[in-house]
């Protein structure tokens, strides 16, 4: 029965070769996410050594002390600086996803409606900036914003004010470093779905006898809205990381929680508490798009795009 | 020098070590030192002086040197480690103790650099270059007045001052001024109570700085950014000479510093010349001519008679002496000072 035989040599060869494709993402998977994840919790469940590291015996401390904290006499006192800071940062990355927003979508609308060649210039354009180191591109807004910088110089020239404004070292700073940081993230993602939407029924929008405001609400948003929710999501989760710009913009006087976790691991010696906060915010993150996906689950248009 | 980086030099210098024969020359010494740290001048002098060749090799971090003496040494005749690595040489034996206070020119070693905690008899080591953390401000705000030498300053500032105050982003270096100035007993505190007092300190501090940075510390201080700020001396020297109305300040409550050391590497070939090396190195007039090349200041007293004049003029490298028994230099803190630290800098932050 040579048909049969071949078929079943065929459905095992096909087999394997499925295997063997699915194998490199499993490796990336477990490589590159499983086993530093692990790591992570148990270090979060281990005692600080006396230098940096860890010592190999169980404690819970690292969690406790999110909450509680022993006073400067050692007394064990409910403890907000923690929860505090974290508050901070989901409120800085929301009010950035925001104005990223805002300012993205718009970008993203102008873009997928110019001629072919000239969209992919500009589209090369928002890409820019990534040629250049995060820090540098730091500094320059510090040149640009502080009272002694470019804005300030510029407006006190014309007469527009009379003293400079005080534009850095707070959550404007802030806000404006990480807004120009990640507005790409927001950008690309929108303008892909864009670039897939039919104008022809925009045109037919404007037939029916819908106005331009009608047409953005009632045929681009909701069919750029993949798009959209990949770009917040894109732009909020690095964001509540975000490092280098509160320590350079925000003068380093408020902690976000990149900021603790690096204190954590650096000057402060430790490692199961940086792990431990490191956790709580993954799992706040995770947490909140199951909700997400839960709640919204099958009224969203073909899912968010990225994971 | 932990931390601070010193553009690279030469690296031929490197080569020259490789051709070096094995057998112990009296006329040749082998120097591991930092890059752009070695003047030209004062090896050229120390040569005609002794009539000893010196090789010289470099290197760019404490933790580069370690790995290399560790490694079994190279054969080098004098390394210049930072403080702390001192100690952990000595810890892993892989020094030669030669008594640097038996040397001649160790009577120029001014207090308190003869008695490092890290090696409290000079037995190992003897004083290179050292750097200092003070107080750097604009004086043209306040009209040329000179403030007193004082943590004072800085956290109880005058009001030409408030809101115009930069401290440095580092935990530790914050720590160890605020503990000056409330007096306590030892910089690396683990008392509860003066904990608390450091942070009613920083916390009453706190609305009266703009920043805590830790970059380009210069930088603020030129444009203008900061009136005041928290500085290394080796930036504080880079704003002075850029504005000239800048000052700097060792508070008389207490000063932290950092400090490269001569040392004899175990496996040393030419322990004699070493030694004769490390007595030139110590004399005013090496010891001034290093400062002219490195920018750093050294221990050594009537060094400052050596000094160019634009070194000469500035009182973040030509320190005064009677500053240096202001120096402090902190061993590597405990746990429980690093924890409460910790505490305190978190509720700062929060």
């Amino acid at each position: 029965m040579q048909p049969v035989t071949a078929a079943t040599a065929a459905r095992r060869r096909a087999a394997l070769m499925r295997y063997a494709l699915v194998a490199p993402a499993i490796v990336i998977i477990v490589g590159f996410m499983v086993l530093p994840l692990g790591l992570m919790l148990t270090y979060s469940f281990l005692e600080p050594g006396r230098y940096g590291g860890v010592v190999w015996s169980y404690s819970p401390e690292a969690y406790i002390r999110f909450f509680f904290e022993r006073d400067l006499d050692d007394s064990l006192v409910f403890n907000l600086a923690y929860v505090r800071i974290f508050f901070r940062s989901f409120a800085l990355a929301f009010v950035t996803t925001l104005v990223a927003l805002l300012i993205g979508f718009p970008a993203a609308l102008y873009i997928a409606m110019q001629s072919p060649r000239w969209r992919n210039f500009l589209i090369f354009l928002v890409t820019v900036p990534f040629w250049t180191n995060l820090l540098v591109r730091n500094y320059a807004w510090i040149l640009i914003l502080r009272e002694q910088g470019l804005i300030n110089e510029g407006l006190l020239a014309v007469g527009v004010i009379e003293a400079p404004i005080r534009m850095i070292y707070n959550n404007f700073g802030i806000t404006v470093g990480l807004v120009y940081s990640f507005i790409p993230f927001m950008v690309l993602p929108i303008y892909a779905s864009l670039e897939r939407i039919d104008f022809r029924l925009v045109e037919a929008a404007y037939d029916l006898g819908a106005n331009r405001w009608q047409a953005l609400r009632r045929i681009i948003l909701p069919l750029a809205r993949p798009g959209i929710y990949a770009g917040c999501i894109l732009v909020f989760i690095p964001c509540l990381g975000a490092y280098v710009t509160p320590a350079l913009l925000g003068g380093g006087r408020n902690l976000m929680i990149g900021n603790l976790i690096q204190l954590q691991f650096g000057a402060s010696q430790n490692w199961p508490f940086g792990a431990a906060l490191a956790f709580v915010l993954m799992a706040i993150v995770l947490l909140s798009m199951l909700f997400y996906l839960w709640r919204f689950r099958g009224r969203g248009t073909g899912g968010l795009g990225v994971g | 020098m932990t931390g601070r980086t010193r553009p690279i030099l030469a690296l031929a210098a490197g080569f020259a070590l490789a051709s070096g024969t094995a057998g112990a020359q009296a006329e040749e010494l082998f120097l591991y030192n930092w890059t752009n740290y070695t003047s030209p001048e004062v090896i050229e002098k120390f040569e005609e002086e002794t009539g000893i060749r010196v090789v010289i090799d470099t290197y760019t971090s404490n933790d580069d040197l370690m790995a290399r003496l560790q490694a079994g040494g190279a054969g080098y005749d004098v390394a210049v480690p930072s403080d702390s690595y001192v100690q952990r040489l000595i810890e892993e034996d892989l020094l030669i103790p030669f008594d640097a206070t038996e040397l001649e020119n160790f009577a120029n070693v001014m207090a308190p650099h003869d008695a490092p905690f890290y090696d409290p008899e000079r037995m190992y080591s003897a004083p290179y270059m050292l750097g200092t953390t003070g107080i750097a401000y604009d004086s043209a705000v306040i009209d040329g007045e000179e403030l007193p030498h004082s943590w004072d300053v800085i956290f109880n500032p005058r009001e030409e001052f408030q809101g115009e105050i930069a401290m440095l982003d580092n935990i530790d270096e914050v720590a160890y001024a605020a503990a000056f100035y409330i007096g306590a007993e030892d910089v690396c505190t683990e008392d509860p109570d003066e904990w608390q007092q450091i942070q009613d300190v920083l916390m009453a501090q706190r609305d009266h700085v703009k920043l805590y940075n830790s970059s380009g510390t210069h930088d603020a201080m030129i444009a203008g950014e900061v009136l005041m700020h928290q500085m290394w001396n080796g930036a504080a020297h880079r704003a002075f000479s850029e504005k000239d109305t800048i000052r700097y300040l060792y508070p008389e409550e207490g000063v932290v510093f950092w400090m490269d050391n001569f040392v004899i590497p175990e496996g040393a070939q030419n322990v004699e010349n070493a030694k004769k090396f490390i007595n030139f190195m110590m004399s005013p007039e090496a010891a001034g001519l290093s400062s002219n090349y490195s920018g750093y200041m050294s221990a050594i007293r009537g060094a400052d008679a050596y000094l160019n004049e634009e070194l000469q003029a500035s009182p973040m490298v030509n320190m005064p002496e009677e500053y240096s028994e202001r120096l402090t230099m902190p061993p590597p803190c405990g746990d429980r000072h690093v924890e409460l630290r910790d505490r305190v800098w978190t509720r700062l932050m929060q």
